[in-house]
């Protein structure tokens, strides 16, 4: 078992839930490993990508790519943030071979948190305890690019006192989708509201996710509502005693 | 995204009973696919979808060959085919023959193709009467409006509206149940379909080896249109094209299975050429009307080409969270959904509805449901790309592309990114998750996207300290 | 019309030039199940039931005329010149046109007819599905105009699927202008979604296996 793990929280946890980068840290310390957290690092460049800005993003994608060359293995408590540097920093790299070749190197060894778990740990039983009624999110690109999609259910399924009930539409998008979310907002609130009205059917008091800006959008969407139903990331769950 | 993209939007959305209707249609539809596409009746699914994918990489990556041969097989069987750069062609064509012999009345079956093209309005300024036979079709031609989704082009449409819709146009008394309606647009249609000059079908496949086309439908409308008149013509897209007759037991199971959950649809129709010999019914004459009208650009896209794999199954659109919303008339063109995301500006062009290609949360639910593996995500961030690049070069959309620029500098400099972050905290109302914020702070400036967010849900209030600053406390 | 325009353009798009071979296409993909007649037989009618199709079993060519004079009950019938239909003598049942070989004459009274009979080239057992291919002995229309369609269909001539059909006839288009899968009743849910039967086609069929 590998010692060292380098933690990428993403600049929503670092700016908006870093308790949940502290619970990732928590969890993982925990079963032994040696978590290491580059200062230096900032943003993996999605938010430029996904507007169309290629230029910005790669900037962005080769500081990423910067910080974390040397790392044996970095862990992201996000599908899409994951997603985007396995998958898509290839695309930002065509033309720029030095670059490209590190990306290609280092994609195999990033690791969304559940993943690296049940991956990498083999650990399906984190001795966690957490006394609640949840539901799970599927995250888009956790489950459709990183085919995350069991692990963080049968991570949950040994959480002691923990009761997961599915809802019937886990699997449909909540309507984040990055600046989606602004551009669209009509839109992307509509998702949100039949994202709750599905949730609300499971009679959970706690919605959980891999990726903190799904929470987010649905949280925002629970609060607006005057719901008291909680979101809680994955990691979060998991580092509960 | 344009003004009428995003007032359409708004309609659609603030109204309760579409919103259901779409809702019930689309959600209907993909429990059809499901139940069809289970490991227990359709174990090889994957597979079909790989073969799928791979037989239309190779047809379209050798679409002139195919187009050749397909087109030597139509006349060997005593048909024709005409190759159309354009809708303009199309119809000249039509009209044309419709003059020579004397035609005034043309039925026709349900094709995309025919409404991307505009035919009717085209034909119609030439006194020849077309008339839409699909129920679905012949219900909207009676409302003057466009398809609504791909399979099912009056989803929009109540009872209620049908029964107005019939009385008004048709002079017949209030009828408001379904079948009886059904009934009704069959007896006048019967009357269409015999008298008829010209039967104008589209193509569901081409079939190179055959010199054949392929008509998949349910009420039997396509069947009537290709075997009553006396001429047939059979109007595709160029990359509607698959090799041989052999690959359509892949082709078909995908197609009904993912348009609505169907092994087969009630009637699919191999057709080849006039009647032969001694056959005793069919037509006399068969065209098959090639079209180009923007496809050739799509092909000259190696990247984006795989839009033309389209089979027009309608399930990207049926699992697409987006359509589920705002559904097929907010969108600019005939094709809606995700297909017609990546389609509308490839072949209108990026500036026709520059917000097309961001009108979607990248979910992938599209991907995942094409039986020919088109990467519409893939695709629409390309798209992304390409509409920033037409800004840049136009001059347009400017403070965004500062505020990337900005952000993008932030990012490179950790030290500035973390005073960046501070700062917001300290603006910003703060608690520790547990405060979740109505409203922004009065602070004079107007941020568009913090509104836009707020228009909608709270926002998280800024955690007294960042990660990075628990981490070093932690140590 | 625009010929040259389009080949070239398509030719540019790809990087091809006129008259450049193909490379190996993908190797057809079709598979072809063993099952025994009485299997084929069960799925068969249990699939055309599923669409509200009606099925009959004869157990003699005499059974089968019986079965297609109880479902005519003395209406107008047209039958097709399929041999199978003379031979089981449906072709002399009161109020059954047969051997018309005339156009028009066929149009016409399979436009009146209440019921149109025929025989079937081929069936498809896992869709419950009929195949027709139009020749001097099936026309069109006898499977489309009327209301109520019957189907008396060979047993040998039954296949498992559409796989097996297409990898004994690969090309269809050598035999006939236009081969027809006809599974079930015409169908429609363009309203509402709501289901309705024989919209443009034959909102009853029956399918007799001999």
């Amino acid at each position: 078992m590998p010692a060292r793990v380098s933690l990428f929280v993403t600049c929503i946890v670092d700016q908006l839930f870093p308790k949940v980068g502290i619970a990732v840290a928590d969890v993982l310390e925990r079963l032994g490993f040696q978590v290491d957290f580059p200062e230096l690092q900032t943003c993996c460049g999605q938010p430029a990508f996904n507007s169309g800005y290629r230029g910005e993003a790669r900037q962005v994608a080769r500081h990423f790519l910067d910080v974390f060359r040397d790392a044996d293995y970095v862990v992201v408590p996000s599908g899409s943030c994951t997603s985007m540097i396995a998958h898509h920093f290839e695309d930002i790299f065509e033309k720029e071979l030095d670059y490209l070749a590190l990306a290609r190197q280092l994609a195999p060894k990033v690791y969304e948190f559940s993943r690296f778990l049940i991956e990498i740990a083999g650990v399906e039983d984190v001795g966690a305890r957490l006394d609640e009624v949840v539901t799970y999110h599927d995250s888009c690109h956790a489950l459709r690019e990183l085919k995350v999609k069991n692990g963080p259910r049968r991570l949950l399924g040994n959480v002691r006192g923990l009761e997961l009930r599915e809802m019937d539409a886990a699997e449909e998008c909540c309507g984040f989708g990055g600046t989606f979310s602004v551009k669209f907002a009509e839109v992307s609130g509509g998702m949100a509201r039949t994202k709750i009205d599905s949730i609300l059917r499971t009679g959970a008091s706690a919605v959980v996710s891999v990726d903190s800006s799904c929470l987010m959008q649905i949280q925002g969407a629970l609060a607006r509502a005057g719901l008291p139903i909680r979101t809680l990331h994955l990691a979060e769950v998991l580092a509960s005693r | 995204m344009s003004a009428i993209f995003e007032e359409k939007i708004h309609q659609t959305m603030a109204d309760p009973k579409l919103q259901l209707a779409i809702f019930a249609a689309t959600g209907r539809l993909m429990e059809k696919r499901r139940k069809a596409v289970n490991a227990e009746v359709c174990p090889d699914y994957q597979q079909l979808r790989t073969q799928a994918n791979a037989v239309k990489r190779h047809t379209i990556g050798h679409l002139d060959y195919y187009l050749e041969l397909f087109e030597r097989n139509v006349a060997a069987h005593g048909g024709k085919v005409v190759f159309c750069k354009d809708a303009h062609e199309v119809a000249d064509f039509v009209l044309g023959l419709a003059k020579e012999r004397r035609a005034s009345l043309i039925v026709k079956s349900k094709s995309m193709t025919t409404e991307e093209i505009d035919l009717n309005e085209r034909l119609e300024h030439h006194q020849l009467e077309a008339v839409e036979t699909d129920l679905g079709e012949y219900l909207i031609q009676l409302a003057h409006e466009r398809p609504y989704h791909i399979v099912a082009p009056a989803l929009h449409k109540t009872k209620e509206q049908v029964a107005d819709l019939l009385t008004e146009r048709l002079g017949v008394p209030r009828e408001t149940v379904i079948e009886k309606q059904t009934m009704i647009a069959r007896a006048v249609l019967r009357e269409k379909f015999l008298a008829a000059d010209i039967g104008i079908s589209g193509a569901n496949f081409l079939v190179a080896d055959s010199g054949a086309i392929v008509l998949v439908e349910n009420e039997g409308n396509a069947r009537l249109t290709t075997s009553a008149p006396k001429i047939h013509i059979a109007i595709a897209g160029i990359e509607k094209m698959i090799p041989r007759a052999q690959d359509l037991g892949v082709f078909l199971k995908l197609l009904g299975r993912s348009a609505t959950g169907q092994p087969l649809t009630v009637y699919t129709s191999f057709l080849s050429g006039p009647r032969r010999g001694e056959e005793i019914d069919g037509p006399d004459e068969f065209y098959v009307v090639l079209l180009d009208n923007g496809r050739t650009k799509v092909l000259a896209d190696r990247d984006k080409r795989e839009s033309l794999y389209c089979i027009r199954c309608g399930a990207c659109l049926n699992h697409c969270p987006v359509y589920r919303k705002i559904g097929g008339h907010s969108f600019p063109w005939v094709y809606s959904g995700p297909i017609g995301a990546i389609l509308t500006p490839q072949f209108l062009g990026v500036n026709h509805e520059p917000g097309l290609p961001f009108a979607s949360s990248l979910c992938g639910a599209c991907a995942e449901v094409c039986p020919v593996k088109i990467d519409i995500p893939k695709i629409l961030l390309d798209l992304r790309s390409d509409v920033k690049k037409t800004e840049l070069r136009e001059g347009a959309n400017r403070l965004e592309r500062l505020a990337f620029r900005a952000w993008a500098w932030v990012m490179r400099h950790p030290r500035l990114y973390e005073m960046a972050g501070m700062a917001a905290a300290s603006l910003a109302p703060s608690g520790d998750g547990g405060g979740w914020v109505r409203s922004a702070p009065a602070w004079g400036i107007k941020i568009a996207p913090l509104d836009a967010w707020l228009s909608q849900r709270d926002l998280p209030s800024a955690p007294t300290k960042s990660f990075r600053q628990l981490w070093r406390e932690r140590r | 019309m625009s010929r040259e325009n389009v080949l070239h353009k398509v030719r540019t798009a790809l990087g091809r030039s006129a008259g450049q071979p193909v490379q190996d296409s993908p190797p057809v993909y079709l598979t072809v199940p063993e099952a025994g007649v009485e299997a084929r037989i069960d799925v068969f009618f249990e699939r055309i039931e599923a669409l509200a199709g009606k099925t009959h079993r004869a157990q003699s060519l005499e059974d089968a005329r019986a079965y297609v004079e109880r479902v005519i009950a003395g209406r107008k019938a047209i039958a097709s010149n399929a041999p199978v239909l003379r031979q089981c003598g449906i072709t002399a049942l009161a109020g059954v046109e047969s051997g018309i070989t005339d156009g028009a004459q066929l149009r016409g009274l399979s436009a009146s007819a209440a019921c149109g009979i025929t025989g079937a080239d081929y069936a498809l057992a896992d869709t419950g599905t009929l195949v027709m291919l139009a020749s001097p002995q099936e026309a069109r229309l006898i499977s489309l105009l009327p209301p109520v369609h019957i189907a008396v269909v060979e047993h040998e001539r039954l296949l498992t699927g559409l796989d097996e059909l297409l990898s004994i006839l690969p090309h269809p288009a050598e035999q006939t202008s236009s081969m027809v899968l006809i599974t079930g009743p015409s169908r429609t849910a363009d309203i509402e979604q709501i289901l309705v039967r024989g919209v443009h086609g034959p909102g009853e069929i029956h399918v007799v296996v001999v």
